[in-house]
C-alpha cells in the first residue's frame, strides 16, 4: 500500500513539472523569440569579417553567459529514453535555449555599448552540475563570447 | 587593454608579440545558492545564481589574462578563447588564453 502511495505521489508530482516546466519554457521561448526579433538587424559573424566599405573606429570584447536547467519531467523522459535511444528532444530544446539565450545577451550588451556589429562570434558550454550519476545531467552553462565593433557609420540593411 | 577574438586589432599594426598569456580561475557558490538552484532545476529554467557565479568566473578568468600580459608590457590582448572543463560539482572552471601583443 505504502509503494503505491509513492507511486502516485511520484506521478502528480511528473504531471506537475511536466505542466509547470513547460509553462516556463514556453514563456522563455516566446521572450526569445521577441528579443530575436528586435535584435535582428544587429549583424553577428562567426568569422573575422569585416565590411569593406566601413572602417571600425573602436573594438571591444563582449560576453554573455546564462546557466539553464531542464524540469524534472524531461529529465525523466530523458533517462526513460536513453535506454531506448535516438533523439533527446528534451536536451535538445535546453541546448537551443541556452545558446540563444547567450548570444542575445551578448547582442544586447553589445548594443547597449553603442557597437554596430559582432564578429568572431564563440560558443563555449560546459556542465556545472554535473553529477557522478550519467542520467543526472540537466544544467547547462553557455558562454558566447566575440568582439564588437563600432563602425563609423552604421550597417544598413541592405548592405548586409 | 583592447582584448579581441580575431587575430588582429582592427585598425591598428601589431609592433611586437609576446607571446601566449592565460588565466584561469574555479569559482564556487554558498551553501544557499547551491540550494536555491537544487530547487530551481526541478521547474527547469535559467539558474540565475549560478549564471551570476559564470559571469564572476569569466570576469576574473579574464583579468588575470590581462595582469599576465600588462606585466609582459603588452597593451593588447588578440585571439582570446575561452575554455571550460568540470573539476568539481557546482563550481565553474574557466580557461582564458590569448596571445598578447603591442599595437599602434
Amino acid at each position: 500500500m505504502d509503494a503505491l502511495f509513492q507511486i502516485i505521489w511520484f506521478g502528480c508530482f511528473l504531471i506537475v513539472m511536466y505542466f509547470l516546466g513547460g509553462y516556463l519554457e514556453r514563456i522563455h521561448y516566446k521572450s526569445i523569440e521577441k528579443r530575436e526579433k528586435e535584435l535582428l538587424y544587429f549583424l553577428t559573424a562567426a568569422e573575422e569579417f569585416i565590411p569593406r566599405d566601413r572602417t571600425v573606429v573602436q573594438s571591444f570584447f563582449v560576453t554573455g553567459s546564462v546557466v539553464i536547467s531542464i524540469d524534472y519531467f524531461k529529465r525523466v523522459l530523458a533517462a526513460l529514453r536513453s535506454l531506448i535511444g535516438g533523439r533527446m528532444l528534451a536536451y535538445e530544446s535546453l541546448l537551443d535555449r541556452a545558446r540563444r539565450e547567450a548570444t542575445l545577451r551578448l547582442k544586447e550588451k553589445a548594443h547597449l555599448q553603442g557597437a554596430h556589429m559582432v564578429v568572431s562570434l564563440r560558443l563555449e558550454t560546459a556542465s556545472i552540475n554535473k553529477k557522478k550519476i550519467q542520467a543526472s545531467i540537466g544544467t547547462i552553462e553557455c558562454i558566447a563570447y566575440g568582439t564588437a565593433l563600432i563602425l563609423d557609420q552604421p550597417l544598413s540593411s541592405s548592405a548586409t | 587593454m583592447i582584448l579581441t577574438t580575431i587575430d588582429s586589432v582592427p585598425g591598428m599594426h601589431i609592433v611586437e608579440h609576446f607571446g601566449t598569456v592565460n588565466g584561469s580561475t574555479v569559482r564556487t557558490k554558498h551553501i544557499g545558492v547551491v540550494m536555491v538552484a537544487w530547487i530551481k532545476s526541478f521547474f527547469g529554467g535559467e539558474l540565475r545564481g549560478y549564471t551570476k557565479l559564470l559571469q564572476e568566473t569569466h570576469a576574473q578568468a579574464l583579468e588575470r589574462m590581462v595582469q599576465q600580459a600588462e606585466s609582459l608590457g603588452a597593451n593588447a590582448v588578440v585571439s582570446v578563447r575561452f575554455a571550460t572543463s568540470s573539476i568539481a560539482h557546482g563550481a565553474a572552471e574557466l580557461f582564458a588564453y590569448g596571445t598578447a601583443v603591442r599595437v599602434e
